[in-house]
């Protein structure tokens, strides 16, 4: 892995990580569900508790990409209000006391009726680090990557097991924080298995990608992230926590405790382990 | 010019707004379409479907009774309501499914709002024997159940709808999400010329049939060209096929007629064009109906098939380049408007269609009689008599 540095906060923590020789821990939730001011506290949550970057969901009513638990959420947080300017100046407001990686999680509708050029700037200024829209592949990213490159905001590319080796060496070319590789053929949600094949497509992806590269879409626990380390510089965790928030919702204090625990237990799992000779576990992928 | 190009653009409209895993799908489906397109053998086999199974090519008739009671302007009805199925769909769905069975799919998904496109997907893979399941929005379930029981009879299965809307919108957004599942054995065929590139292709290139029957048949009954062409527009399919032969045709006006529900200044409609504005939605740029911070609204339309925040591509770029014009007219206009042509022609129309009768029902008597107006009659009406029956009270 070679990460080009920056000031961008993923690049950064990402460097970081691998000094450590830790993966990094990417948690997804989606802000305004139920309202944006749990949202707030649910951001130093995550971070306090191991979360290396932090996805916040920007709400959509026609999610496509997104199983069940994440369209419902969406639909809490549209009930409550949220759009993408309230996102924002939520970003702005935890950055006075945070220096987590955020990364804005939507579709390119709300972004392109923000505005396009309006939405590089103002997620810049507010503190974002990087955008991903899994609705706009490559074809059609032109103008946006442009305009949050301007902003040294990053547009995080995704790939799939279907993408072709062309389309893998096409986003090699870039420099996006990181690559979002989406582990199956699927939407999000919890799944009890990894999918068959998952560790072969993040090879073939590794083998042309030099950026730090996470795997997403259906991982909820400790053991699957930890299988995914060999392969992967991040493994996100998304509807598992989502869950948790339908779960408990406005019941702070229960919420922060279950999320903590569970974002703990992840984080450890991404953490090398001591193999007593010193060398590290996740270093030597052939040890497992 | 001629539209879209390669990157599946009408001007700035139209495009492929659509998950990474579903991009190789829709190249595999722009080049095995491009394929079947130089392959003689595979229009030979397509003609010859639509004429011995289809019935193609559907009646161009001239409706008297109406024309006299209207009192302007003569009135021509494309009978797409002839066609095996009760309706224009299955000209696109013969067309997709001998793609799908080329491709070598095993499993073939649609949507469907009024059922129709639903109906005609379940005809083809019956006919072909393919695996097939239709995604319906629960709402639109109940509302046209006739069409539930002969999918359900023809073999499909019927996947009932429940998140957002539990309409169309909501239909398209389930298949997506089976065929970025499935993408491996599935075909997606899908039923109106909207979606990623290159639907709006293809949907468009398998209506076509319509326009240009019309064209031949209007230059041998009446040694012209017509002056008006009325049809209604959902996603727009029927309304697409039967313009495009004409775009060339400067002096052939063409009217797309949308669904204005409880009226446009109620809000409560699904007037894409007539009131909405540019945005992505199922995969293309073009106009939908959306609110401030970009979020899809709700909409509604007496008529399953055209209730649709959404509109294909190719009519939004004919609406900006003012070579098409789109007018909405009221659910209760249309209900005037089926019992109107069911009374003067003995044709009872579907709730679609009948938005493009009671257009023309309006726009006729403010013609001279020498001018023709063609109105596309895209469905038939039996899966709607009972909401005409509810919405009506019949003399």
């Amino acid at each position: 892995m070679t990460i080009r540095l920056t000031n961008n906060r993923i690049d950064r923590k990402f460097a970081a990580l691998a000094e450590k020789e830790e993966k990094a821990l990417i948690t997804y939730v989606m802000a305004g569900d139920p309202d944006l001011e749990v949202t707030a506290a649910l951001i130093r949550t995550l971070a306090r508790s191991g979360a290396d970057l932090i996805e916040l969901g920007a709400p959509f009513s026609d999610p496509l990409a997104d199983g069940p638990a994440i369209q419902r959420a969406g639909q809490r947080a549209l009930a409550a209000g949220a759009n993408l300017a309230a996102i924002l100046n939520l970003v702005r407001q935890v950055r006075e006391d945070t220096d987590v990686p955020l990364v804005i999680m939507s579709y390119f509708n709300p972004v392109l009726q923000f505005g396009l050029q309006e939405f590089a700037a103002g997620a810049a200024e507010a503190g974002v680090d990087g955008v991903i829209l899994p609705d706009l592949p490559l074809e059609e990213s032109g103008r946006i990557l442009q305009l949050l490159e301007d902003q040294a905001v990053h547009l995080v590319p995704l790939l799939a097991p279907t993408s072709t080796d062309d389309k893998i060496n096409r986003v090699a070319q870039g420099n996006n924080g990181f690559v979002y590789c989406v582990s199956l053929t699927g939407v999000t949600g919890t799944r009890e298995n990894l999918p068959a094949g998952v560790e072969l497509f993040l090879q073939r992806v590794r083998r042309q990608i030099k950026q730090p590269v996470a795997v997403g879409f259906g991982i909820s626990n400790p053991q699957q992230a930890r299988k995914l380390t060999p392969y992967a510089d991040g493994v996100i965790v998304g509807s598992a926590i989502v869950n948790l928030i339908e779960k408990y919702g406005r019941e702070i204090s229960r919420l922060e405790a279950e999320i903590s625990q569970f974002v703990g237990t992840l984080k450890e799992s991404l953490k090398p382990e001591d193999n007593g000779d010193g060398s590290s576990i996740l270093a030597n992928p052939e040890a497992i | 010019m001629s539209f879209p190009d390669e990157q599946g653009r009408f001007g700035v409209f139209g495009g492929m707004y659509i998950p990474e895993t579903l991009v190789p799908a829709l190249q595999e489906l722009i080049e095995a379409y491009q394929a079947a397109k130089r392959d003689p053998q595979f229009e030979t086999e397509y003609k010859t479907y639509l004429r011995d199974y289809v019935g193609r090519p559907s009646l161009f008739y001239k409706a008297e009774r109406l024309t006299a009671r209207l009192g302007g302007a003569q009135i021509h009805l494309k009978r797409e309501d002839l066609n095996h199925t009760g309706a224009h769909k299955i000209n696109n769905t013969i067309g997709q499914i001998l793609l799908a069975k080329r491709m070598g799919k095993t499993r073939v998904i649609a949507e469907t709002g009024a059922g129709q496109h639903g109906v005609a997907t379940a005809t083809a893979c019956a006919l072909f024997g393919l695996k097939c399941e239709v995604y319906m929005g629960e709402e639109d379930v109940e509302r046209q159940a006739l069409n539930v029981f002969r999918m359900q009879l023809l073999g499909a299965r019927v996947i009932s709808v429940t998140s957002g809307s539990k309409t169309l919108k909501d239909a398209i957004n389930e298949a997506i999400r089976d065929w970025v599942t499935n993408v491996q054995d599935t075909f997606y065929c899908f039923g109106t010329a909207a979606g990623p590139h290159p639907y709006p292709l293809i949907v468009r290139d398998f209506q076509t049939v319509i326009g240009r029957e019309v064209r031949e048949q209007s230059l041998a009954a009446l040694g012209r060209l017509p002056d008006y062409l009325i049809a209604c527009v959902g996603g727009g399919s029927n309304a697409i096929g039967f313009f495009h032969p004409f775009i060339e045709d400067r002096q052939v006006k063409l009217i797309g007629v949308e669904a204005g529900g409880m009226g446009i200044e109620s809000g409560l409609h699904a007037a894409t064009l007539s009131a909405g504005s540019v945005g992505v939605l199922h995969g293309a740029m073009t106009y939908i109906l959306q609110d401030p911070h970009g979020q899809i609204t709700p909409t509604h339309s007496i008529s399953a098939g055209l209730d649709y925040p959404g509109v294909g591509p190719e009519h939004s770029l004919l609406q900006h380049l003012r070579r098409a014009e789109y007018v909405a007219v009221t659910d209760a206009e249309a209900l005037e408007a089926c019992r109107l042509l069911t009374q003067t022609e003995g044709i009872i129309p579907a709730l679609e269609s009948a938005h493009a009768v009671a257009y023309a029902a309006k726009l006729a008597p403010t013609l001279p009689q020498d001018e023709v107006v063609v109105v596309n009659l895209s469905g038939r009406g039996d899966k709607d008599v009972q909401t005409i029956a509810r919405n009506l009270e019949v003399e």
